[in-house]
C-alpha cells in the first residue's frame, strides 16, 4: 500500500520530467535546473572539505602521504566512462537503443570499477604503512580518506541514478522518449568526473 | 482538473497519457493521499506548521523547565519529578545534566526546526506557488521528501530524549571536543549519536526544500510576472533558499569530519585531551577551531535564514495593511541581496575571542558593522511605509509591526558585539542572549505568528479569533520585552551563559531577584502561546467562515484562487499577471490586483 502509493508520487514527478512542454522550450527544464543546483550545493561541501584541508594543513602535525598510484588508474577509468556516457546520450538521441543499451551498461561498469579502484588504491596505501584512521592516524591521512570516500559515494549515487533510467527507459507500460531524465544523469556524471579531477589535482598539488 | 494536477508543468503531454494519470490519480485520494503523502504544495505547508507548531510548544517547555532552575535555584519541584523522572528532576530540582540537555535542544530545535523549518518550510512551500502562479512546485515529489525528511529528523532528536545517558547537552552550537568524545559528557554518548543523526536528515530535508524553491521561482511564475514584479515575501524566501543551499552542505562536511572523530578515531578536531576517569587520549594535531569555522560558515548564514522569511512577510503584511505601496522595493530586493552576500562572510565574528589573529578579527568587524547598513534601510524602508499609512490593526499587522520593533532593538546590540574589543568583555554573556533573541529569536517568532494570522484564511477558508489574537500579541510583545531586555544588563555585568546556577557567585548573586522575575514572565507569556495553539486548532474546524476571496483586499496572485482551492490551485488558467503587487492607494482606487492590465490614463508607478 505504502509502496504504492510513494511510487506513484514518484511517477507524477517523473511524468512532469517526461513532457516537454512547448512553450516553455526556450527556458531550461526544472528538474535540470534542479541538478545544476543541487550540483551547486555538493560543490560547497567539497569547498567546506578542501578549505578544512588547507587550514589544517597550515597548521603543526601535518604529514607528507604519498597518494597511491592506482589513483591514476581510476581518473583513466572515470574519464573513459564520461566519453561512454556522451555516447550513450547520442546514440538515445538518434533513437539506436540497442547501441544505448550497450553503452549505458558499459558506463555503470566502468562506474563500478572506479569505485573499486579507490578502494585497491587506500588499500594500498594502508599496505605500505599509512595509518587512515583510528588512533594515531594523522589527519593528512583521513582527510583523503573522508573526501576520496565521499566522493565514491557520490560515483555510487550517479551508477544508481544510470540503473533507473536505464531500466525506465525499457519499460513497456509508459513508452516515453524523452531525453531529458537521461540528459540529467549524464549532467550529474559529468559532473562527478570533473570533481574527481578536480580533487585529484587539488589533492596532489596541495599535499 | 485533477489532470491538470498531475501534469504540473507538462501541459503538452499526450491526451492518452493524460487520461490514464487522470484515473490513477482519482483512485488514490484517500485520507492517505490526501493528508500524509501528499504533494500538494499547500498541504505539505501545514504539514510542515503543524510540526512546527509541535515543536515550538516543546521547545518552549524546555525553556520555561530550564528557567525554573535559574529563576528558583533553591525551590524544590517534586511533583515535575514524578512527571519526569529522575534523570530530569532529581530532589526536586533540575539536574546539572537535564539543564545542559535542555539549553541544548531547546537551542537546536527552535532554530532548526520551528525558525528554519517551520517558517521557510511553511510559507515557502504555501505562498511560492500561489503567488508566482504556478500550479504547484518544480518537483512536488521532492517536496514531499523534504517534509518527510524533517519529521524523520524530528522523531530521531525526539528519540534522544529518552536514552538512558540523556539527549546531547553541549549546546546548539555542538562544538567539539564535548560532541567529539564519547566520554566528554553523559550527553556525548548516544545522544549526541542521534543529535548528528537527526541533524544530517534535517540538513537533507532543508535542500531538497531549498533547490525546490528556487527551481519554481526562477522557472514557473506565470505570464507576465517578471521577477521584478515579484511579491517581496518571493524575493526573501529566494534569498532564504540561495543561502541554505550554499551554507548548509559547509555545515555537512563539518559533522563528516565530526562522525570520522567519533567514531573511526581520527584527530580532525582533536588533540592533546585528558578526561577525568579516562586519561589522556592518543588524539594529536587536531584543532577544535577547525570545527568552529565549518560550522559559523552555516550559522551565521542561517541567522539569515530564519530572519528573512520574516522580513519577507513584514514587508507583504505591512503594505497590505498600511493600503499603501511598500516603500523603496528595489532597495528592499538590493537589501536582501547585500544581506545574503554579506552573511557569507562574517561568521568569525562568532570567535573573537577564540584566538583570532586580531588582524583577521578586524577585517571581521568592518564586514559585520556593514551589514548594519541594508539592516538599516530595511528598517527605514519598513517605518516610511507605515509613515501616514491608513493603518488596519488587523493581529497580522501588530505582529508585523512587533517585528520591527524587535528587530531594532536587537539590530542595535548587534553593533556593540561587532565591535571585536567590545565583545571580549560581551562574549559568552547574557548580552549575547539578549541580542539574538530580540533580533532573530523573537522577531522570527513575531514574523511567523504575522503570516500565520494573515494567511491562515487561504489555508482554511476560516478566520482565526481576533480577541485572543490580540491578548496573545499584547502578553507576546511585552513577555518578550520584559524577558530579554533586563539580560542586557546582566551581559554587561559579565553574568556567563550556560551556567547552571549563578545563586554561588558573589558577583552575580545580585540578579536573583531579576531572574526569578525574568522567570516568572517566562511562564506567562508561554501561557500566552497556549492561547495561541487553541486559537489555531480551534479555528481550522470551528473559526469565522471567509466568504469572499480577497478578504485582505490584497493585490497578490493567492487572493485570485478559489476560496478552498484544489491541487492545482486555479480551476481555469493560471491568471497572467501585468503589474507589480503593491499597487495600494493608486490613481483613486484603494487596490489594484496584479492580474488587472495597466489602464491607458494610468500613472506610472
Ligand atoms: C547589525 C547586525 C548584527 C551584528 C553586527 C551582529 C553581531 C553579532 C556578533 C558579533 C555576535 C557574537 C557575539 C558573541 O558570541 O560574542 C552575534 C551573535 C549572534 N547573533 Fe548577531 N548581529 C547582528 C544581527 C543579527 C541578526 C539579524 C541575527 C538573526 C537573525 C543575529 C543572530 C545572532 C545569533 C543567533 C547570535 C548568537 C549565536 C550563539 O552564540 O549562540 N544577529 N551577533
Ligand atoms: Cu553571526
Amino acid at each position: 500500500m505504502l509502496k504504492n502509493i510513494l511510487f506513484n508520487r514518484l511517477i507524477e514527478d517523473v511524468m512532469m520530467a517526461l513532457t516537454d512542454t512547448p512553450n516553455r522550450s526556450k527556458k531550461i527544464h526544472p528538474h535540470k535546473f534542479l541538478m545544476w543546483m543541487g550540483i551547486g550545493s555538493i560543490c560547497m561541501m567539497f569547498a567546506g572539505l578542501t578549505s578544512a584541508y588547507i587550514v589544517k594543513r597550515n597548521q603543526a602535525n601535518w604529514e607528507d602521504v604519498q597518494l597511491s598510484p592506482v589513483f591514476m588508474y581510476s581518473t583513466a577509468v572515470i574519464i573513459l566512462s564520461s566519453v561512454t556516457m556522451y555516447l550513450s546520450l547520442k546514440a538515445f538521441k538518434a533513437r539506436a537503443m540497442q547501441k544505448y543499451k550497450n553503452l549505458i551498461s558499459i558506463t555503470v561498469v566502468l562506474g563500478l570499477v572506479f569505485a573499486y579502484l579507490q578502494y585497491i588504491g587506500f588499500k594500498g596505501m594502508a599496505n605500505h604503512g599509512v595509518l587512515l584512521l583510528g588512533p594515531g592516524s594523522n589527519a593528512a591521512a583521513s582527510f583523503l580518506v573522508v573526501i576520496i570516500g565521499l566522493h565514491v559515494l557520490h560515483v555510487l549515487g550517479g551508477v544508481i541514478a544510470l540503473l533507473i533510467t536505464f531500466f525506465r527507459a525499457f519499460r513497456t507500460k509508459v513508452k516515453s522518449y524523452s531525453p531529458v531524465p537521461i540528459e540529467i544523469v549524464s549532467t550529474y556524471w559529468h559532473f562527478v568526473d570533473i570533481l574527481w579531477i578536480y580533487l585529484y589535482i587539488f589533492l596532489y598539488v596541495a599535499r | 482538473m485533477s489532470t491538470e494536477i498531475a501534469l504540473g508543468a507538462g501541459a503538452g503531454l499526450s491526451t492518452e497519457l493524460a487520461t490514464e494519470h487522470h484515473e490513477h490519480h482519482e483512485h488514490h485520494q484517500s485520507f492517505i493521499t490526501k493528508y500524509v503523502f501528499s504533494t500538494d504544495h499547500k498541504m505539505i505547508s501545514k504539514q510542515f506548521l503543524i510540526t512546527g507548531i509541535i515543536w515550538a510548544f516543546l521547545g518552549g517547555l524546555m525553556s520555561v523547565l530550564f528557567r525554573l532552575q535559574l529563576g528558583y535555584p533553591d525551590s524544590h519541584f517534586y511533583w515535575l519529578q514524578d512527571v519526569l523522572g529522575k534523570f530530569w528532576v532529581d530532589d526536586g530540582r533540575i539536574t546539572p545534566q537535564a539543564y545542559y540537555a535542555l539549553v541544548t535542544i531547546h537551542g537546536t530545535v527552535m532554530i532548526f526546526f520551528v525558525l528554519t523549518a517551520g517558517l521557510s518550510g511553511t510559507f515557502a512551500n504555501f505562498l511560492i506557488p500561489l503567488q508566482i502562479g504556478a500550479r504547484d512546485m518544480a518537483s512536488p515529489f521532492m517536496n514531499m521528501l523534504s517534509y518527510w525528511f524533517f519529521l524523520a529528523a524530528g522523531l530521531v532528536m525526539l528519540s534522544s530524549l529518552f536514552v538512558e545517558t540523556g539527549p546531547f547537552s553541549g549546546g546548539w552550537v555542538a562544538y567539539a571536543p564535548l560532541s567529539a568524545l564519547r566520554d566528554a559528557s553523559p550527553g556525548s554518548k548516544s545522544g549526541m549519536d542521534l543529535w548528528l543523526i537527526a541533524m544530517i536528515l534535517f540538513v537533507v530535508s532543508s535542500l531538497l526544500g531549498g533547490l525546490n524553491y528556487v527551481a519554481t521561482i526562477l522557472n514557473m511564475r506565470t505570464k507576465g510576472m517578471s521577477m521584478t514584479r515579484l511579491p517581496l515575501t518571493i524575493w526573501a524566501l529566494f534569498f532564504t533558499a540561495v543561502i541554505g543551499i550554499l551554507s548548509f552542505p559547509v555545515l555537512f562536511s563539518g559533522f563528516i569530519l565530526l562522525i570520522f572523530d567519533r567514531n573511526f578515531g581520527t584527530s580532525f578536531y582533536l588533540s592533546d585531551i585528558f578526561i577525568n576517569g579516562v586519561g589522556a587520549l592518543p588524539n594529536e594535531g587536531g584543532t577544535a577551531i577547525l570545527y568552529q569555522h565549518l560550522f559559523w560558515f552555516l550559522g551565521h548564514p542561517e541567522v539569515y535564514i530564519v530572519l528573512l522569511p520574516a522580513m519577507g512577510m513584514a514587508s507583504e503584511i505591512m503594505s497590505i495593511n498600511s493600503r499603501k505601496p511598500i516603500f523603496g522595493y528595489m532597495a528592499m530586493i538590493g537589501s536582501l541581496f547585500a544581506i545574503c552576500i554579506l552573511s557569507f562572510l562574517v561568521w568569525a565574528h562568532h570567535m573573537f575571542v577564540s584566538g583570532l589573529n586580531p588582524f583577521v578579527g578586524s577585517v571581521f568587524v568592518l564586514l559585520t558593522l556593514l551589514i548594519a547598513v541594508p539592516s538599516a534601510i530595511k528598517v527605514f524602508n519598513w517605518l516610511t511605509t507605515l509613515w501616514r499609512g491608513n493603518i488596519r490593526f488587523t493581529p497580522g499587522m501588530l505582529f508585523t509591526i512587533g517585528f520591527v520593533s524587535l528587530f531594532i532593538s536587537g539590530g542595535l546590540t548587534g553593533i556593540w558585539l561587532g565591535d571585536s574589543a567590545i565583545d571580549i568583555h560581551l562574549h559568552d554573556t547574557y548580552f549575547v542572549i539578549a541580542h539574538f533573541h530580540l533580533v532573530m529569536g523573537v522577531a522570527s517568532m513575531f514574523g511567523m505568528f504575522a503570516g500565520i494570522y494573515h494567511w491562515f484564511p487561504k489555508m482554511y477558508g476560516r478566520y482565526m479569533n481576533n480577541t485572543l489574537a490580540y491578548i496573545h500579541f499584547w502578553i507576546t510583545l511585552v513577555g518578550a520585552y520584559l524577558i530579554f531586555w533586563p539580560m542586557h544588563y546582566e551581559g554587561l555585568a559579565g553574568m556567563p551563559r550556560r551556567y547552571y546556577d549563578y545563586s554561588s557567585w558573589e558577583s552575580f548573586k545580585q540578579f536573583a531577584e531579576l531572574n526569578r522575575f525574568i522567570s516568572t514572565v517566562v511562564i506567562i507569556t508561554f501561557a500566552a502561546q497556549l492561547l495561541f495553539i487553541f486559537n489555531f486548532f480551534y479555528s481550522i474546524f470551528k473559526g469565522r467562515k471567509v466568504t469572499t476571496k480577497n478578504p485582505w483586499g490584497a493585490n497578490t496572485l493567492e487572493w485570485t484562487t478559489p476560496i478552498n482551492p484544489g491541487h492545482g490551485n486555479w480551476d481555469g488558467e493560471i491568471p497572467e499577471v501585468h503589474r507589480w503587487a503593491y499597487d495600494y492607494n493608486k490613481d483613486g482606487r484603494e487596490f489594484i490586483p496584479q492580474t488587472e492590465p495597466v489602464g491607458a490614463d494610468e500613472s506610472q508607478h
